[in-house]
């Protein structure tokens, strides 16, 4: 006889029970122990069919090729940059990927991206030792000029974008903003100045609310009243 | 949240910020709460805007210096814990904190806030040495000032604990209702250039777009008791001039909120 | 049995008031307050982050590294000097080897997750608070734990066994035992186990069956400190 034993969309601390019995299957960040299965970190619950899966309220952005990240110059090498993409890891990103233009031998580096300069970049390559190599080749990646870069909890990424990118959107519209997301939770507001702090601050407003019901709501009733 | 440097510069050009506030402007609510540590003599916790403070003094009775035997003695210590920022290490105080420590602590003790004749017990033989002990919790900008107005917090608020009359030690479990011989005030306000416009308390990201930046220690009355200049860019009379004046409109708001603070605590 | 009734009026099981608060400092990934009695304790997790120094990176897995220090106006007496301590180091490192057992850095090889816990006061139980408030703040980070570890002191007072122990408790005038235990909330296994002071073999396995009852209820202030954090009803987050 399975049975739940906490409610769906509430908040779970690491080691919680969550299910009794074997019809239960443990997802995402759930584990099982005998016949229970346990939350593994601090999250939402939900199910899904008999799988039982807890999305984390906060913690470290896992490094995943593909992702769009936004991150920051640390050192200029012989051969390209290392970034400081704002988690445990480093990454490179060689010359060869950073521009479709022909870099000559001699030409200095830091023309392109100097130390401490930020750059919207794509992670093409995860070692098993969560070491990374980007990108900077495609559109839409480049190198960060004027704005301000908000950070938020890379869990909350998602909930910032929103279902088909309607969430991010909807505050681009409201407050006149280019807005860039970078998977690590680094997102880069470019507008006016006070459009600027008005998506900063919906953005916070995300960050602080996201497992709370009616966020949708929450967020035009914001963006609206702070015009 | 994380700015270009230009970005910060441009918008002090207008006389803007990141957020609401004026070049001049402190963040708010400042809160102040003091005695939060059971264990110090005083000690006071102060936040502004996200930067958190704690301070706590520390009395004992030691054998006067040599060279002032009819007096005690103050020292304020700094540490920038590993807690308050990502950026902090373990290990000795660095440059930072080793600074902030020495312009709370030279502005304290040239302004003579503590009268330290009266700490003499015994000349020669006693006298009571105040030990101040600024810990930083949350590191979102100007942590000088706040540990400033910490130290002089606590040093307010504190009390002498009860000395044995027989044994002449110190039970440290039990306060007298006896404050500290306080007899100024002294409160350091840092001003900072940014693209040439004057700014006052910045948050953390503000701080890496100054040029140069003068702290001014002063007390209730408008004197100055110290001075501090950081940056690599060099200032005029006339600009430090304006710091100054600056300065002490500042600290003259800051020690109202203090009142303020210490009043609702009554 | 000579002490049956306790310096503070206690009973036996019952622990010093307790408070607790999760994200109370803002720049650190997760944090953490937790009082008890007079005895506080602020945690800050930092992580998982590059490690510094290199050497010690474990290429398989994160490592965990705890960094306790009391405030120098938190002793009971005098001014404590700046500085690491011996007993701070050893503190540092029970308090890691207590959490150990549940914290999951797998997913994170060459890097390191550190705890700093700063206690602006203390009044005994030091070491157990630290590690309370050090676990919610994992928590609080969103680091993978497969349990949550609470931990108080039990022990004994001339004869008599209690739970958390005061500084009065600890320096009674007759035969004293002070134990800090800590323990995972699920299986009851015990992560941090020392003893000051004399206890029969009895005594002892009669505190640690009272350490279960006594961790459980830090336990509750955990959960509560964490979920709260995360309330609906807390519009002004």
């Amino acid at each position: 006889m399975s049975e739940l034993l906490v409610q769906e969309r509430s908040v779970v601390v690491p080691g919680e029970s969550l299910a009794q019995g074997m019809d239960f299957l443990p997802g995402d960040n759930a584990y099982r122990e005998k016949d229970k299965i346990y939350s593994k970190v601090l999250g939402l619950m939900s199910v899904s069919g008999r799988v039982i899966k807890i999305t984390p309220l906060s913690g470290p952005y896992l490094p995943k090729t593909e992702d769009k990240i936004i991150a920051r110059v640390m050192d200029i090498t012989i051969s390209g940059w290392r970034f400081d993409t704002a988690t445990a890891y480093s990454a490179m990103l060689n010359v060869r990927d950073a521009t479709t233009r022909f870099v000559k031998k001699e030409e200095d580096l830091s023309q392109i991206l100097a130390i401490g300069d930020y750059a919207v970049v794509k992670i093409v390559n995860v070692t098993s030792q969560n070491l990374i190599d980007l990108t900077m080749k495609e559109p839409g990646l480049r190198k960060i000029v004027g704005g301000r870069i908000v950070s938020i909890n890379s869990q909350k990424v998602p909930r910032v974008i929103g279902r088909q990118g309607s969430m991010i959107t909807l505050i681009k519209d409201k407050t006149g903003c280019d807005i860039t997301v970078g998977q690590n939770g680094l997102v880069w507001i470019k507008g006016t100045p006070e459009g600027e702090l008005k998506a900063e601050k919906a953005i916070k407003l995300i960050e602080a609310k996201s497992h709370l019901e009616g966020l949708t709501e929450k967020m035009e009733k914001f963006l609206v009243e702070s015009a | 949240m994380i700015v270009n440097k230009e970005t910060i510069a441009e918008l002090a050009k207008e006389n803007k910020r990141l957020d609401n506030r004026t070049l001049t402007e402190f963040r708010q609510p400042i809160q102040i709460e003091t005695n939060i540590s059971w264990t110090a003599e005083g000690s006071a916790r102060v936040q502004i805007g996200e930067t958190v403070v704690m301070a706590g003094v520390k009395l004992s009775i030691e054998k006067p210096y040599n060279d002032t035997p009819d007096e005690g003695g103050i020292m304020i210590n700094a540490e920038l814990s590993p807690i308050a920022s990502p950026e902090f290490e373990a290990g000795p105080p660095g440059m930072k904190a080793v600074e902030l420590a020495r312009v709370v602590d030279r502005g304290i003790r040239e302004a003579k806030a503590v009268d330290l004749k009266k700490l003499c017990i015994e000349p020669g033989e006693k006298a009571w040495f105040v030990i101040v002990d600024i810990i930083s919790i949350n590191d979102d900008g100007n942590l000088l000032d706040v540990a400033g107005l910490a130290a002089l917090a606590a040093l307010k608020t504190a009390k002498f604990p009860v000395v044995d009359p027989e044994t002449g030690a110190i039970d440290y479990k039990q306060k007298t209702d006896k404050s500290l011989p306080l007899t100024k005030e002294p409160l350091p306000i840092t001003i900072y250039k940014v693209n040439g416009a004057l700014m006052v308390d910045p948050i953390r990201e503000e701080e890496k777009a100054y040029e140069a930046r003068l702290t001014v220690g002063s007390d209730a009355k408008g004197t100055i008791s110290a001075l501090q200049k950081g940056g690599d860019v060099a200032l005029t009379n006339e600009e430090i001039g304006r710091m100054v004046d600056l300065a002490l409109e500042k600290a003259s708001f800051l020690r109202k909120e203090l009142t303020k603070g210490l009043k609702l605590k009554q | 049995m000579v002490y049956n009734k306790r310096v503070d009026g206690r009973k036996i099981d019952e622990l010093r008031p307790m408070e607790a608060k999760a994200g109370v400092v803002k720049n650190a990934n997760g944090s953490a307050s937790f009082k008890i009695g007079k005895t506080w304790a602020i945690a800050g997790v930092y992580g998982p982050r590059e490690v510094v120094p290199r050497f010690m990176a474990n290429p398989r897995h994160g490592i965990l590294r705890c960094h306790y220090t009391m405030m120098p106006f938190s002793g009971s007496g005098e001014r404590i000097k700046p500085g690491r301590s011996r007993r701070a180091q050893e503190i540092s490192m029970v308090m890691e080897q207590a959490l150990a057992p549940v914290v999951d850095l797998s997913a994170f090889p060459n890097s390191v997750v550190d705890i700093f816990v700063e206690l602006p006061q203390t009044d005994a139980g030091t070491r157990c608070a630290a590690i309370s408030a050090a676990c919610i703040a994992l928590a609080d980070a969103g680091i993978p734990m497969k349990d949550m570890v609470s931990s108080v002191a039990v022990g004994q007072v001339d004869g008599t066994v209690v739970a958390d122990l005061n500084y009065n408790e600890e320096s009674y005038p007759a035969i004293v035992s002070d134990i800090p235990v800590a323990m995972l909330h699920n299986t009851k296994e015990i992560s941090l186990l020392q003893m000051d002071g004399e206890i029969s073999k009895e005594d002892l396995l009669k505190a640690l069956e009272l350490a279960k009852v006594a961790t459980e209820k830090v336990y509750q202030l955990q959960v509560k400190a964490l979920k709260e954090k995360y309330a609906v009803n807390n519009e002004d987050n």
